[in-house]
Parts: structure tokens; C-alpha cells; sequence
């Protein structure tokens, strides 16, 4: 077999993580050759899937809380209906800082809608009563 | 978002009988740089500074309390073994021999006056070779002269029958049925309760950094601002009492700081023993003993290490080792598994090896020191002998009329039956709210605790239990915090664990994310 | 004077396991239901657990903790069948089964239940049961309570956090820590893999860059007031601290999640005998304890990783607790002991009825690569990498029991059930590098 960095101006990288789709947490080797991505190691499709999204474009569910007056507790749990890019994060958990809700509030109830422009709304995700 | 003052100077006094002062960051600001007087101030409130203001309290006179802590108790005395000694390990004619055993008697009344829970357990100790067996004896023929009551000298056979769970080696005792224990917080706390409901001042979080005289009365000068100024002066401060006496002018030698480790077992193992077990005693300490508390759970230490420091509290796998082997020695079936806490404490050892009294200003100031084991026993009878050098130093007031021994008793929701439990649920809903699941304390018992002057969560704990149990306080401590925040009118962020700097809370929610410390 | 309450079941503990009892005990003809919980609102720690995760196997969808306990709270309200009893502490509980608790309003209430669950869920070990060195300062709290500070309560307990213990719970503070502003130092394990579920290791630790020092363990705490720093030190194979490997790491807090232990003080109370691996009550497959009547599920019976678990192990005891009680009495036959034999550290149920087709809940005491489960010598199931962390399910059928009568004679009242390694490991096992 001839050398393939010889051979090739296509770097191939191999990148090894752990899947978060569900407690198994299988250990996945994800291949990038070029536009070329391979998984290897995940028990079922949507872990082959959460490996390409890792090189592609990494998200996570966001999940947090907001203030929220008058409710029986001062803070509402909260959550990203889907993922959002991991890189936002951060700066969504800074601008959720400034938000302040008033209870009484539903579970699903949209907090902030298109969050950061990212198309995914924030939503409650427990019941408040008003204290 | 409100910041809330982060600076204390002055706490709260127990005024004239009303023990609700919560400390309000203004009030506080408005004491700063007054001067109070008082015919006669203590310095430290320990078992014993707090039985002297009791005792003072019972005359017709002003008296105050000035202690560094947060709350009274919280020195040397908090970490005490809380055993009320019989009388037969120190030697004849010493001031330990004369007022433990008179202390000892005095425990029945004080404890029913003050509410404080106090059981005769006994003590018992034991020996296992025949050497041991000839030290037992001595100290059987010791007690006898220190005139200890019911003393007996017990066969392999016989202390098996009274303890079972005494290791099989063990082939003599000497148990002496006078031998008690206390809660030694609870005690000082109660004391300096008691006195306040009857007058006297306790001033917490008061820190004295020198002391003056001009030739009548003592000037006390503290790290606070406020100033106060006495006809007579006790120092009971423990641990600096050489520091104190040294404000006075007095040159002596200084504490021996003698720091000890104990280790707390689950209530579960509580009965493995009934009297307080000790081994034949070291040069300078009773040794490590197995003690049944007074709550009801097993506690073995305390180890006996001299250090050059006074505020060397941490507990160490050597100290650990040392006990738990000793303990293994004379009850072999406890398991490290169920120890649920450890702490450790500095006594102020003696270094004549007897308690000193000394007097300084013709009398006037009297200096407690070295009040080591069996201090805590001795502390009735040390407050009595205190009143009579002052009344030889020329203090002479008459005896209160309307003095009042009795401290409001405390409701221990556990301890009591199913129609005592319905009928103070009845009187006060908040008995019906239990927070610390592992000890049965409810909020009821909380607020109680924070009316009589508990202002930190190991206040709260250490009159009520709620936090002490299995789970050390992981359930219960966000309630307390906030019973405690809400009681004193106070944010959750200023709540301490014990006072100074030990904030539980750092931040209100979000605050972080908005100061600047975030960083991608 | 106090009040008395007769039931069908009742069910000390309004968390997941309570909840899932409730409901399945009503679906099997139970007349009335009563849940008794402490805290003001039902769902027990869920509650605090906001982020992401339960539920996948049962609703086939990652839900926060409120959401997944909203799956079953609207279904108890709406019952008038289930009388829930909120704020109310059980003081005792008999062995026949006569609960004494204290509520808000009603004081003091005695309950006469026809049959049990108990459903009491679990506590955090604590820094006293680890017995570290040093001082005691303010700043150390168990995972889970600083969890309620920044979930529910609204405060942050520290700003400069090292975690010891690498619990799932200790793992989701991590993260939780981070996101709200502090910044996590280390987390801290003493043994030589995660105690916690790999993922949670992935998305709450890498993620975040926070880094995880495995064989490794906190030996001393600093701080007068409040805590300082911590000295983390490595250890030796039995966990004891390697001198010279001290590390000091300056931080205002010290999370504990070094696990956690069922809560079975009432069930003590009523005699009810426990398993000490478990630390829970001695079971059959229907979760019914050595004392008839009394039964129990989730955590308080042994400590679950997953919720889902939780629900599926409290409906099973709902529904017997119910035809129990429909009964009015046990007709009981001689119960098989199984015993935890070859790698593993416990199994559940106990004790089985002959012939009882039933799901074993099991924990390996390591990590084993490819295992081949059997009880009494008969195969029953096959598995891939399996870790301490990680529960197995293993079902047993009838031609299970026919092969075990084959082979141990109609009579056996005592079965070992080993997970077996198997000698070859797996592609993934090489890939991860897990020893046998």
C-alpha cells in the first residue's frame, strides 16, 4: 500500500467523542475525509447522525431558567424546543439573565420566541402558579 | 438588583427578656461609637462566662455579656464532649477536684431549671490488663477522698451485664453512677438566655481589643467601636484568656492550646453503650472515650494534641486513625461506616494543670483560666466561687426579688407523644411543618430557636438538631436558610453558617451572568 | 381525636415512584389511592432536575424533570379516586402497616392502609460519611442541594467550584455551574472511570472544558469561614492518597455527589428486612418487601440511574399493591432466593416465585466488556459492555424456568445469578480500551 498522504491533498482527520442521544453513550470514531464523513460505532441511526452533526455543526438542547415574579418559586425552568448551535450558549444564557417573567405561566408556553434568530423558541417547561 | 450590606459590626442584644432583636444592618450603624455601662461585664461567652452572667443576674446589679462569636456557645465549648464528670480522675484538694464535684450536684437543678436535656448515664472506667486493673483502683481510692458518691468496682462478668457491647478483653471497670452528660451549647446558650430574660445584656459579635482603667471603672475597648465601662471585670474567654489578662496588666503564663478531634455516629448505633466509656487515662488527657450524647447518638474522641495555634480546627486521617483504633480497643463492634460527622476543638489547657484564678485592679478583675476537663462540670461552682472573690473585692447588692431560674421550655417535637404532638400543632401550625426530615425538626422548633437567639444555620442546629442527622442538612439547609432569612428580615445572601465570613450563598441567580465574569 | 384514614393503598412519597404507583395501582381496580409527600408539590426531585434527558425510553423523548413528572401529575389530580396529602411528613409507620403522619391542617392524621408502597426515594452521602480532612467551613453542599439553590431557590452557593465524585448529579451541576457564570475547577473521582453516565461526561464536562481527574480524591479542606481551596491527591489501588501528588486548588465551594443511599428509615420502622448491597428492602417480583402488604419501588428500594426505570418499577409494585389490597390478603408460597453471584454487586428481585416470569434490574461490580448473564447455570441473556453505572434489565421467561428445572431439580430455593465475562472482547471494547 502506497502512503496516503503521498497519494492525497484530501486531509483526513478521525475524531473520537461520546454520543449524548441517549444514556448508552456510545463511543463513536467519526472520519472526515474532505467532504466525506463516516461513523463508525453508534448502536443505532440517529447516534450516526449525532456524529456528523459534531463536526458539521455542533448543537445542544439548552436547558436553564428565568426569573419569574409572583410565581410560588422565583424561578421558571426552561428549555430550547430543539438544539441550538452549541456556540450560542453562552450568550444565550446572558441575554435569558436579563428576562423577567410574571407568573402564573403553562408548561409550553413560549418564553422567547426565535431565540437569538436561531428559529427554535424558548419554552417552559413546568407549571407556575401565582404564589 | 438591591446589594445588601455585607459588613456587621453589632448583632443583637437578648434584651430585658425579649429575644426577638433581629440585627438590621441601620441599627447597627447607630451603635457604632456608643459606650455602655454596666456594674459588672463578662468577656466570652462559654458554659462558663454565660454561668457567671446567670449568676450575676440573680443580684440587683447590671451585668453584660461581651462574646466574639456570633452566638454564645461557640468557643471551646462547642466542641466539648459534654460529659458531666463524677469527680474521681483529678487529684485531692485541686480547684478541679473541689468544684466538679460540687458542679456535679448542681446539674439535676440547673437542667431542670433551664430545660437543658441532662442524663445520669454513668461512667465507667475500664481496664484490661492487670496493670490497668491496679490504676483502676487508684482511682476508686481517689474518688472516695474527693468524696464521689456510689462509686463501685465491677467484674469481668458484672460490666458485661451492664454493657454487653464492652470489648471481651476488658476485665475490670470502675463505674461511677454520678456521671452525666449534657449538651454543653445548649447549656451556654440557655445560661445566657436565662440571664438576658432576667436582665442582663448579651452582646454577640463584640470582639474586645484592649481594656483600660482609670483608677474606678474598666474601659472595654472592641473591634466593633463600641466601648463599655464595668465596676468589675470577668474574664471567662477561654482560649485567650491569657491574651485578656494580659490587657490587664497581668504577667503569666500563656493557655496551652490542646486541640481535639471527635467523631459522630448515626443515631442507629446510639445503644451500643450507656455509660460514658473511659480507658485508664495519659499524662495529660482522660484519653479516648466512647460517649452516648445527650442526643441520643455515639461519639468517640477526643485526641489530645498540644499545637502552638489557637485556631486549628481541622480534622485529619492521623486523628482519625488514633481514635477510631483506641475506640476499637474498648467497643470493637462500632463501624466506621456509620460515623456521620467530625469536628474538632481547641481547649484551653492549663499550664499549672489545675483551673487558675487570678485577680487583678485590688480584686476587681477576675481572671478565669485554664478551665480545661472537667470545666464544663465544674461551671456551676466556678460562676458561685466568681460572685464570692467579687463580693470580696467589695461588690455587695442585694438578690434579685423577682428572679426567675426557669428558662421557657423548649418544645423537642420528636420527643413527644402523639396528643402532645396534636395539641402544640394545634397551638401553632408551624409545628405541623417538619423541615429536617432526619432529626423530625419543624419549623415550629426553627423559629423558637430564632426567637432565643440563634441567627446562623449552625445556631439553628445546634438548639434544634435540624441539620445534624444522617443527611447532615443536604435536605433541610435551603429551608433553614430561608426560615432564617425571613425571620430576621434579612436576604438569604447575608445567612451564615456560624457567623464572620461563612456566607452560604454567594449570588442571587443570574447576577454572575451579568457582572462581566462570563467568558467564551 | 386524630384523624383516620382508611385506603386500598397507600403510598408514602409523591416522586416518579409514587406517582407511577398511584396511577398503575387505580388501572388495576385499587377504590382509592392516598399519596402522602413532604415536600409542597408532587413530583419529588424531578422538580429540580431541569435539564434534559428522562424519559427516552418510555416516552421515546428527552424530557426535563418537570416535564417527564407532568407526565403522570394531571392523570393523579384529575383522579378523585387519589387523595394526595401535600406537606405532610410520615412519622411512623407500624408493621401492620398503620402510618402516623403530621399535616398542615389536620394535624396529626393515622392512616389504615389495605397495602403499602413505600416510595421515599434517596438521600446524598455526605462529606461526614467520606470523613475528609480539614476544616469545616461554609461552601460545602451536596450536589443536589446546591442544585435546589440555582434551580429553584434562585441563588448561586459559589462562584469557584470543585466537584468531588463524578455522580450524574455531580456532572449536571457542572454544567449548570458554568452556564449560569461560575466556573468549575475540577471534578474529582476516586475511582479509575466516571461514576456517571458516559454522555453526561461528554455534554456536561467536555463540553465545558472542565477538567476530570480520575484515581484521584479531595484530602483536605481549607477555609476558616468559608471554604478556600481543596487539596486533591492521587490514590492507590485501595483508594488510599499518594503522598506527594497533592494538588491545591483554590475555590470557594465543594460539591459532593459521591452517591446516594435509599432512605428506608421508616421502612426500618416497620421491620421490613433490607438487602445491605441494595441498602433497600428484600423484594419479589412484585415489589413486595418480607412484611406482607408492604411494598416499595425507585430509589428508596436501590438507587436507579434512570427515571424510566423508576416509573416501570413502581407500577409493577402500584398494581400488586393493589390486587393485594383487592385481596385483602397474601396467598404466599415458598419464595426462591436469588443470589448475586460472579461480578455482580447486587440484583433485583430478592426472592421469586417459582415460575414468576419477571425482568431482573441488576448492577455489574466493574466494567466488563462482552457478559453472558445466568442464573442457577442457565443462560439468559447476552451483553455487550456494560459499566456499574449503567442498570441491566434481564428478562426471565418460562423456557428459562423449564431449562432451570432441567438442570437443578423441581426444589432449588437457591439461585446464583453470575455475569459472566467472556473471554473475546467486542470491536467497541478495543476501540475504548476497557481491561477485563
Amino acid at each position: 500500500m502506497k502512503d496516503t498522504k503521498a497519494t492525497t491533498a484530501v486531509k483526513e482527520e478521525i475524531r473520537n467523542m461520546t454520543c449524548i442521544v441517549c444514556p448508552t453513550g456510545c463511543q463513536l470514531e467519526v472520519k472526515i475525509v474532505g467532504d466525506l464523513i463516516e461513523v463508525t460505532g453508534a448502536d443505532c441511526r440517529r447516534g450516526e447522525e449525532y456524529g456528523r452533526n459534531e463536526v458539521l455543526n455542533p448543537v445542544r438542547v439548552l436547558t436553564t431558567t428565568v426569573k419569574i415574579a409572583e410565581g410560588t418559586l422565583p424561578l421558571l425552568p426552561v428549555r430550547t424546543t430543539e438544539a441550538i448551535p452549541k456556540e450560542l450558549l453562552y450568550e444565550a444564557m446572558t441575554a435569558l439573565a436579563d428576562i423577567e417573567l410574571k407568573a402564573p405561566i403553562k408548561t409550553g408556553a413560549v418564553v422567547v420566541e426565535n431565540l437569538l434568530g436561531t428559529g427554535i423558541d424558548l419554552v417552559a417547561s413546568r407549571d407556575m402558579d401565582h404564589k | 438588583m438591591e446589594k445588601f450590606l455585607r459588613c456587621r459590626g453589632y448583632l443583637c442584644t437578648l434584651d430585658l427578656g425579649s429575644f426577638l432583636h433581629s440585627h438590621i444592618p441601620n441599627e447597627e450603624v447607630k451603635w457604632l461609637g456608643k459606650r455602655s455601662h454596666y456594674d459588672a461585664i463578662v468577656i466570652g461567652g462559654g458554659v462558663v462566662g454565660t454561668a457567671v452572667l446567670r449568676t450575676l443576674a440573680k443580684l440587683e446589679l447590671s451585668a453584660a455579656l461581651l462574646e466574639k462569636e456570633t452566638e454564645v456557645g461557640w468557643g471551646v465549648t462547642k466542641a466539648n464532649s459534654g460529659i458531666v464528670h463524677s469527680g474521681f480522675h483529678s487529684e485531692p484538694g485541686t480547684w478541679k477536684t473541689k468544684l466538679s464535684v460540687l458542679g456535679n450536684q448542681m446539674f439535676d437543678q440547673l437542667c431542670e431549671d433551664l430545660d437543658v436535656p441532662f442524663k445520669r448515664n454513668g461512667m465507667m472506667l475500664v481496664a484490661a490488663t492487670p496493670e490497668e486493673e491496679e490504676i483502676i483502683k487508684h482511682y476508686y481510692n481517689q474518688g472516695l477522698i474527693n468524696g464521689v458518691e456510689g462509686m463501685e468496682i465491677l467484674d469481668q462478668k458484672a460490666l458485661h451485664q451492664l454493657e454487653p457491647n464492652l470489648s471481651p478483653q476488658i476485665s475490670m471497670a470502675l463505674r461511677a453512677p454520678s456521671g452525666g452528660i449534657v449538651l454543653p451549647f445548649e447549656l451556654a446558650s440557655a445560661q445566657a438566655e436565662n440571664a438576658a430574660a432576667n436582665g442582663a445584656h448579651v452582646y454577640t459579635d463584640m470582639e474586645v481589643t484592649d481594656i483600660d482603667y482609670n483608677g474606678s471603672v474598666f474601659i472595654i475597648h472592641t473591634k466593633q467601636g463600641m466601648s463599655f465601662t464595668s465596676e468589675y471585670l470577668i474574664n471567662s474567654a477561654g482560649l485567650y484568656a491569657d491574651e485578656l489578662a494580659k490587657m490587664c496588666n497581668l504577667d503569666i503564663e500563656p493557655i496551652i492550646p490542646r486541640k481535639g478531634e471527635e467523631y459522630l455516629f448515626d443515631l442507629k448505633v446510639g445503644d451500643i453503650v450507656s455509660h460514658t466509656i473511659f480507658p485508664v487515662p495519659t499524662p495529660t488527657s482522660k484519653g479516648i472515650l466512647v460517649i452516648p450524647t445527650a442526643e441520643g447518638n455515639i461519639m468517640i474522641g477526643p485526641t489530645a494534641l498540644e499545637l502552638p495555634y489557637k485556631d486549628d480546627v481541622t480534622t485529619t486521617p492521623q486523628g482519625f486513625e488514633e481514635i477510631f483504633s483506641s475506640t476499637q480497643e474498648l467497643v470493637p463492634g462500632l463501624n466506621r461506616r456509620d460515623i456521620i460527622t467530625s469536628f474538632a476543638g481547641v481547649r484551653a489547657g492549663s499550664p499549672t494543670g489545675d483551673f487558675i484564678f487570678q485577680l487583678s485592679h485590688d480584686g476587681k478583675g477576675v481572671h478565669l483560666r485554664g478551665i480545661e476537663s472537667p470545666g464544663l462540670t465544674a461551671a456551676p461552682a466556678i460562676a458561685e466561687h466568681v460572685l464570692t472573690l467579687l463580693k470580696d473585692a467589695g461588690l455587695e447588692k442585694p438578690a434579685k426579688k423577682d428572679f426567675n431560674p426557669r428558662r421557657p421550655r423548649v418544645v423537642r417535637f420528636n420527643e413527644l407523644s402523639d396528643e402532645e404532638k396534636a395539641e402544640v400543632i394545634q397551638k401553632n401550625p408551624l409545628y405541623a411543618h417538619v423541615i429536617c426530615r432526619c432529626e423530625t425538626v419543624t419549623e415550629g422548633e426553627i423559629v423558637d430557636a430564632i426567637r432565643r437567639g440563634a441567627k446562623t444555620i449552625d445556631g439553628v442546629k445546634f438548639r434544634t438538631r435540624a441539620g445534624m442527622g444522617r443527611c447532615q442538612g443536604g435536605f433541610c439547609t435551603p429551608y433553614v436558610v430561608d426560615i432564617l432569612a425571613r425571620e430576621l428580615g434579612v436576604s438569604p445572601l447575608e445567612i451564615t453558617k456560624r457567623g464572620g465570613d461563612s456566607y452560604l450563598l454567594a449570588a442571587e441567580a443570574k447576577a454572575l451572568l451579568k457582572g462581566g465574569t462570563l467568558c467564551d | 381525636m386524630t384523624k383516620v384514614i382508611e385506603t386500598d393503598v397507600a403510598i408514602i412519597g409523591g416522586g416518579p415512584a409514587g406517582l407511577a404507583a398511584a396511577v398503575s395501582a387505580r388501572k388495576a381496580g385499587a377504590e382509592n389511592v392516598v399519596i402522602i409527600e413532604r415536600h409542597h408539590e408532587l413530583g419529588g426531585i424531578l422538580q429540580q432536575c431541569i435539564h434534559n434527558g428522562f424519559g427516552l425510553h418510555r416516552f421515546r423523548e428527552e424530557l426535563t424533570g418537570p416535564e417527564y413528572a407532568y407526565r403522570f401529575i394531571p392523570e393523579v389530580w384529575d383522579d378523585p379516586k387519589i387523595d394526595v396529602y401535600l406537606n405532610t411528613m410520615v412519622l411512623d409507620l407500624a408493621k401492620d402497616q398503620s402510618i402516623t403522619a403530621v399535616h398542615p391542617s389536620h394535624g396529626l392524621i393515622t392512616l389504615r392502609p389495605k397495602a403499602t408502597v413505600l416510595a421515599m426515594g434517596c438521600r446524598e452521602r455526605t462529606r461526614g460519611a467520606l470523613n475528609i480532612p480539614g476544616t469545616r467551613p461554609a461552601g460545602v453542599y451536596t450536589a443536589g442541594a446546591a442544585q435546589r439553590f440555582v434551580n429553584m431557590d434562585g441563588f448561586m452557593p459559589g462562584k469557584k467550584v470543585v466537584i468531588l465524585g463524578s455522580g450524574d448529579i455531580g456532572l449536571i451541576m457542572a454544567r449548570r455551574f458554568t452556564l449560569e457564570g461560575a466556573e468549575v475547577k475540577a471534578v474529582v473521582e476516586v475511582m479509575p472511570y466516571p461514576a456517571g453516565l458516559t454522555r453526561n461526561i461528554a455534554q456536561c464536562l467536555e463540553d465545558f472544558d472542565i477538567p476530570l481527574y480520575l484515581r484521584s480524591t479531595v484530602t483536605k479542606v481549607h477555609g476558616k469561614d468559608r471554604v478556600e481551596g481543596v487539596t486533591v491527591s492521587q490514590v492507590d489501588d485501595a483508594w488510599q492518597p499518594l503522598p506527594g501528588t497533592e494538588m491545591h486548588i483554590p475555590c470557594d465551594t465543594l460539591l459532593l455527589s459521591v452517591g446516594l443511599l435509599p432512605e428506608n428509615e421508616l421502612t426500618q420502622m416497620a421491620d421490613v428486612p433490607l438487602d445491605s448491597r441494595t441498602q433497600g428492602a428484600v423484594v419479589d417480583q412484585n415489589r413486595q418487601t418480607l412484611i406482607p402488604g408492604i411494598f416499595a419501588a425507585g430509589n428508596v428500594l436501590h438507587v436507579h440511574d434512570l427515571v424510566d426505570y423508576v416509573s416501570e418499577e413502581a407500577e409493577i409494585a402500584g398494581r400488586a399493591a393493589a390486587e393485594y389490597a383487592l385481596r385483602d390478603g397474601d396467598t404466599r408460597q415458598e419464595k426462591i432466593t436469588v443470589i448475586p453471584g460472579e461480578n455482580v454487586s447486587y440484583v433485583l428481585p430478592q426472592r421469586l416465585d417459582p415460575d414468576a416470569e419477571t425482568e431482573f434490574y441488576l448492577r455489574v461490580t466493574k466494567p466488563i466488556d462482552r457478559i453472558t448473564i445466568e442464573l442457577g447455570g442457565v443462560r439468559l441473556a447476552v451483553r455487550r459492555l456494560v459499566r456499574p453505572s449503567e442498570m441491566l434489565k434481564i428478562r426471565l421467561r418460562k423456557d428459562h424456568w423449564e431449562k432451570l428445572k432441567q438442570e437443578n431439580g423441581e426444589t432449588s430455593l437457591e439461585l446464583v445469578l453470575d455475569a459472566k465475562a467472556q473471554p473475546v472482547p467486542s470491536p467497541r471494547a478495543q476501540r475504548e480500551g476497557v481491561r477485563q
